[in-house]
């Protein structure tokens, strides 16, 4: 009886002990084997359609070093809350990205100090990094273009060619008589403006990003806490044309995705398509020699200068409160992409970048390649003012209205769109502390 | 036996204790603390004081998301405890096929919320492209698919636990209510719903919580469209935390005030409904 009560004290200790082991310590994974690799990187990733690549590419650097790589990506539209959640532990992220300004303002506190690191003297110009203050906080490690993708053999067929677009005007013509044969044709002018969650993104924040970059420009400024909207209404004129000649109603649009509309793409249903250089594998089936770029026209005088969108919003950033190890193999990691053979291959193969750094080769992105050719006839790329939208809440206001107004196209629904933008952005850079 | 297991409670206590401990006294603890905080990473805090129970307090729509979502919780806990109810006592009956009729009506419980929300929203928004029109485009809309949607999901749980009490209810009382003449609309009221009031308790309970705390199918199903009116407290918590820079503690402040209305709110139910329970 005695032995027994002694062996259940016993099991039962070991239960609680095996609890408190469980709990404690889970960070006993240190590379051991390799003795020289001390750090370990850990990248967060803000595109999932690289997602294969980066993983594939860690692979590679593991295998030639010995450094423990970790590559996590966040699902799209995902990445602020993922951030959030994974730098509170404490393996957190050693590499990670920011936007551009906005989201500088919420981690300029974990940004690591990158000037006089080896990458900061790879890159081909200063401005792709995102500086605060003195302190080199990020380093642009991808430049990529948007604007209107078209279908060139499906263009012909209704019996123009990009020669014919060259302003708002010209472009409204070619959109609207595909419209009118659509039956006829087989196809309509553009996909789906999909405005569910997936999908919005590239009206609340790329195609606002035209107007806001025209007033900037008139402004002569690059940020502002109150936005006026002098071009809301060619921002209105454009949105009517994406709705009205759409595969679908304009109330339907708000059930669309992503998705549906690189679906509709890919199978021929529609000849243009809003969208960057970073959708050219989801696209290639429809083979390089059917894919062009427009720039995206809203009817301001003097754009037929106008070029794509050409920008970044992917910066990366040093983890500073990672140990120094991890710091020092962070940085090792993000110098041997941008350099070396493999490193270099990935991103602008196997990825489709085009890298702001020297070694960059040139692209087998066929949109890439196509919204260079704006640059090489002198036309002025519209910069990416977006990240100085001044929150999510903002995006998501504007989103909303949109929505809204596509399902009763009524003056008095696009004044609740311009109160979005206008009065939405003043309340919310008050609101951002 | 019973003095053994007595003397050795701590030890089998413990573990459930200390998941308890790290599972839910620390993070409400830190969530209490952090909503008088400023911060980025939750491990990462300046104290602020109050001022994110101000701005919660000045939030425009997060006065409305409560309003929203107490008219849901009313609406969803009468619509799905009296179905409940209803399928429970027919299911009761002396008739073939009960058990299978119990599992199905239980099954759409098994399905996880964000999986649902986007089922149904394809299924309504199906309907309403007829008439052009969208889920997104109107709150009311996305209200009664929250209705129906949560309805679906938890009629059949709430009728499990209302099978189980009607089958607790002794034999001879009804019997003794029948030969005393009483008709079947006086038997329910008088004799089974007295009866089952702990049940009753149970699942008004359930329901009326679920209905304040809901969270994915909102997201999935509407994801607060059109510009937030559909948005319930939770969703709201979750947005404001992540929504702008810098306004992470008053999310959490928020949270606290939903933590608080949530369990006064179910302390007044709870209290109510135990108060007409009789003993058999």
């Amino acid at each position: 009886m005695k032995k027994k009560k002694v062996l259940s004290v016993l099991l039962a200790a070991a239960m609680v002990a095996g609890l408190a082991a469980g709990c404690g310590s889970s960070s006993g994974s240190d590379a051991s084997g390799s003795g020289e690799a001390k750090g370990e990187v850990y990248y967060l990733n803000f595109k999932p359609e690289a997602d294969e690549y980066w993983k594939e590419l860690a692979e590679t650097y593991t295998k030639e070093t010995g450094v423990k790589v970790t590559v996590l990506t966040a699902a799209s539209g995902e990445y602020e809350k993922t951030l959030k959640s994974e730098m509170a532990k404490t393996d957190a992220p050693t590499l990670f990205q920011v936007n551009g300004p906005v989201g500088l303002a919420s981690w300029k506190d974990y940004c690591y100090d990158l000037s006089g690191s080896d990458i900061a003297g790879e890159l081909t110009d200063d401005s792709f990094a995102l500086m605060d203050g003195d302190k080199m906080a990020g380093i642009a490690y991808v430049i990529e273009n948007y604007g209107i993708i078209y279908n060139k053999a499906l263009l012909e067929e209704a019996g123009y060619t990009a020669d014919d677009i060259t302003d708002f005007d010209s472009f409204k013509e070619v959109v609207e008589d595909i419209t009118a044969r659509k039956d006829e044709l087989g196809f309509s002018a553009f996909t789906s403006a999909g405005m569910d969650g997936s999908s919005d993104w590239r009206f609340k924040t790329h195609l606002a990003n035209i107007p806001i970059y025209y007033e900037y420009k008139d402004e002569g400024i690059n940020n502002t806490d109150a936005i006026k909207g002098t071009y809301l209404d060619n921002y209105r004129q454009i949105w009517d044309l994406y709705i009205n000649n759409a595969t679908c109603e304009p109330t339907e649009i708000s059930t669309k995705t992503a998705d549906d509309a690189t679906a509709e793409f890919v199978t021929e249903e529609a000849v243009f398509y809003q969208n960057g250089t970073w959708e050219y594998n989801n696209i290639a089936d429809l083979g390089d020699e059917n894919l062009g770029i427009l720039p995206i026209y809203i009817g301001v005088e003097g754009e037929e200068d106008q070029g794509v969108c050409t920008g970044t919003e992917n910066y990366w950033c040093v983890n500073a409160k990672a140990s120094e190890d991890d710091i020092q193999a962070t940085l090792d990691f993000m110098n041997w992409c941008v350099t070396s053979d493999e490193g270099v291959e990935a991103m602008c193969k196997d990825m489709g970048f085009v890298i702001p750094f020297k070694a960059n080769l040139e692209s087998e992105n066929t949109l890439v390649n196509e919204a260079n050719k704006y640059l090489e006839e002198g036309k002025t790329p519209v910069t990416w003012v977006f990240s100085t939208m001044p929150s999510e809440e903002w995006k998501n206001g504007v989103g909303s209205a949109l929505t809204a107004y596509a399902a009763d196209q009524a003056d008095e629904n696009w004044e609740k769109v311009v109160s979005a933008f206008v009065d939405g952005w003043a309340s919310e850079a008050a609101a951002a502390k | 036996m019973e003095k053994a297991i007595r003397r050795y409670m701590p030890i089998f206590v413990l573990p459930t204790f200390c998941a308890f401990i790290l599972g839910f006294i620390v993070p409400f603890i830190m969530g209490i603390w952090l909503s008088f905080c400023e911060f980025t990473t939750v491990t990462d805090a300046k104290f602020v004081g109050i001022s994110n129970y101000v701005e919660a307090f000045k939030d425009t729509i997060f006065r409305h998301s409560f309003w929203y979502t107490a008219l849901f919780a009313v609406v969803s806990l009468v619509v799905i405890n009296v179905i409940a109810f209803a399928l429970a006592l027919a299911l009761t009956q002396k008739m073939r096929g009960t058990n299978i009729f119990r599992t199905i009506f239980f099954m759409p419980n098994l399905i996880g919320g964000i999986v649902l929300g986007y089922i149904w929203q394809l299924i309504f928004n199906g309907i309403l492209a007829k008439y052009s029109t969208a889920l997104g485009l109107n709150e009311w809309y996305g209200f009664w698919g929250l209705v129906i949607l949560v309805s679906w999901q938890q009629i059949g749980y709430m009728m499990i636990i209302y099978i189980a009490g009607l089958q607790s209810i002794p034999g001879d009382v009804m019997e003794a209510a029948q030969i005393d003449g009483a008709s079947g609309i006086q038997r329910l009221f008088r004799v089974t719903i007295p009866m089952m009031m702990p049940s009753i308790t149970i699942c008004m309970f359930l329901s009326i919580t679920n209905g304040f705390k809901l969270f994915d199918q909102n997201l999935s199903l509407t994801a607060g469209e059109p510009s937030k009116m559909s948005e319930m407290m939770a969703l709201n918590i979750f947005n404001t935390f992540y929504g702008r820079t810098g306004w992470e503690g008053v999310g959490q402040a928020k949270a606290v005030i939903f933590f608080v209305i949530v369990v006064a709110i179910g302390m007044i139910q709870l209290r109510a409904t135990r108060s007409k329970e009789v003993q058999q």
